[in-house]
């Protein structure tokens, strides 16, 4: 599949948007935020900063952007309607409690928080967790590519979005000095979580038996194997350069140990050697993680995308897909 | 509404086309592209049409293949186009409603003034049956010549889309494919038609019929044709000449 650049950064961003906003409003329920107004400016800011991007960067692909409203009346049998309806909704109890917590200086000086603020919390994490849920289902949906459509996709999209939200939470701590331990110990559990899913993502689909063959694809089962002879037009057409990518197969093998790397590795380490120091080296070891993570995660995305085969490419030359 | 039809009048207008007979001569690629060029989905958009790589919106394309080994192995043209499926995902991951199935025929449209340009129905579809128009911003895709079906300034002969009605092979059959007793769904029964990818489970509405048996030399010996004979019919005087030249 042809990986789209503002798709890539739409999944990468977004992802890390949900799950900071998540773990913000994780905390904010159980424990509630630090004191320093600041850092909880900078991370509600940053979360919905990271979202809207990813929202407006995905609008970028589109053909007709003008007409996006229409995308959300679909919700009844598409996950990208769904995700759009969702995605919007999380605007709502999200933008509650950073009101709450960021403009209401009694909520954030009480010792109880409000019901309505407890319960906007828990719908925030709800719709936040449904959104990722959602992007997710809009791949693994897909029969015609079955590099997507099995559960490791589901896992995938939700583990990276927790985990990058943990990291980015876990640099903001450090950055404004109310870095807890408790905030470090799941960031560094969630880049494990990554780095065992992403490795049983490509243990699978490294072996999954083919879903569909060249065969199959003409009706020429029974006939011997089926291989292209002339081609049906003169150059590449949309579908080849759509879902024909071929690019990312020659360097699969040192991209996949790159984004390994960058996205779980070095982010791990970082973290610890941030966590044994107290000066400026904290915060400077946590942007360093976020970096790499990053730098990481998008190389891993792109990976998704250009290494996905689509069945019409039985068409072309592809034996199995 | 992309939920599909809960209730179908039975029809299902769809495509038989016949493997054996195509000559890949593309004639029905090529009056496809000129009907709708002018028609339902128009325009159908060419990138550098007069350039080094001439690019644009078909809704039919016909590949060829070369399949089986040695005596056994034969040459297959293969036309391919929207196959109006029973199961389009094509039309359920649209977020927009710009894709529909039409529950009076079971054709698969878009409706061009919805579509967003957003491609996913293009990735849903196993077949390649949707074309992205960069120029318009909206998916295409076959209207099964919806434009000329139920077309009543056309002579009823040619209410038929015109890859059919331009076959020179007659390669290609249209009609009611939910109707068992229609010519078509005839055809698919005494031919043995058979859907693509059946095991993924869209219910294509076109039919393919397989190429037919391939004929040996064994069953008609034409090598034998091309022994020299004198057989009687050839006539006292050469039957004469062939005594006295024998050895």
């Amino acid at each position: 599949m042809h990986p789209a650049f503002s798709v890539i950064f739409f999944t990468v961003s977004s992802g890390a948007g949900y799950g900071l906003l998540a773990i913000l409003a994780l905390q904010l329920y159980v424990e509630r935020l630090p004191q320093n107004i600041w850092f909880s400016w900078a991370g509600f800011v940053i979360a919905f900063g990271l979202i809207s991007f990813g929202l407006l960067s995905s609008f970028a692909h589109l053909g007709h952007p003008e007409r996006a409203l229409k995308a959300f009346s679909q919700w009844r049998s598409s996950w990208l309607s769904r995700e759009g309806v969702v995605a919007v909704l999380t605007y709502a109890p999200g933008g509650l409690i950073a009101i709450a917590w960021l403009l209401i200086p009694d909520i954030r000086n009480s010792s109880a928080l409000p019901v309505w603020v407890e319960i906007a919390a828990l719908f925030t994490i709800l719709c936040a967790v449904l959104t990722v849920y959602c992007t997710s289902m809009i791949y693994a949906s897909l029969r015609t590519i079955p590099h997507w459509h099995n559960g490791h996709t589901v896992i995938g999209y939700l583990v990276h979005a927790a985990m990058s939200g943990a990291v980015v939470y876990v640099f903001l701590s450090s950055l404004f000095g109310v870095l807890a331990m408790s905030a470090m110990w799941p960031a560094l559990a969630l880049l494990g979580v990554g780095f065992f899913a992403k490795t049983a993502f490509w243990r699978y689909v490294d072996s999954a038996p083919p879903s569909m063959t060249a065969e199959s694809a003409t009706g020429l089962t029974g006939f011997g194997a089926v291989r292209p002879l002339d081609p049906p037009h003169t150059s590449a057409n949309y579908l080849q350069k759509e879902m024909g990518f071929q690019i990312a197969r020659k360097h699969a093998a040192r991209l996949r140990r790159i984004a390994m790397i960058l996205s779980y590795g070095a982010p791990f380490i970082a973290l610890i050697l941030s966590a044994q120091t107290d000066d400026w080296l904290n915060p400077l070891l946590a942007g360093v993680a976020v970096l790499a993570m990053a730098a990481g995660l998008l190389t891993e995305r792109w990976l998704f995308f250009a290494e996905a085969k689509h069945s019409v490419t039985l068409y072309y030359g592809e034996k199995s897909v | 509404m992309t939920s599909l039809p809960t209730q179908s009048t039975g029809k299902k207008l769809g495509l038989v086309i016949d493997l054996d007979t195509c000559v890949g001569c593309h004639a029905c690629s090529v009056n496809c592209k000129e009907w709708n060029s002018g028609g339902h989905a128009a325009p159908l958009t060419d990138l550098e049409p007069y350039g080094a790589n001439p690019d644009g919106v078909w809704f039919n394309r016909v590949h060829s293949f070369e399949v089986g080994e040695g005596d056994t192995g034969r040459t297959v043209y293969f036309p391919k186009s929207c196959l109006h499926c029973d199961e389009p995902a094509c039309v359920t991951v649209c977020p927009t409603g710009a894709s529909y199935k039409r529950v009076e025929d079971g054709i698969v449209l878009v409706d061009e003034d919805k579509c967003i340009g957003c491609k996913l129905c293009s990735w849903a579809c196993p077949y390649g049956a949707r074309e992205y128009d960069p120029t318009e911003g909206v998916m295409k895709k076959c209207t099964l010549c919806i434009d000329r079906i139920y077309n009543e300034n056309l002579p009823e002969a040619e209410r038929v889309p015109v890859c059919v009605s331009t076959c020179p092979a007659s390669a290609r059959h249209f009609g009611d494919l939910g109707d068992p007793n229609s010519e078509v769904s005839q055809l698919v029964a005494s031919r043995g038609g058979v859907d693509l990818m059946p095991e993924m489970g869209y219910q294509p509405v076109n039919k393919y019929l397989p190429p037919r048996p391939k004929v040996t030399n064994d069953s008609v010996h034409l090598a034998a044709g091309l022994t020299p004979t004198a057989p009687d019919s050839a006539g006292k005087f050469l039957q004469w000449v062939d005594r006295l030249l024998s050895p």
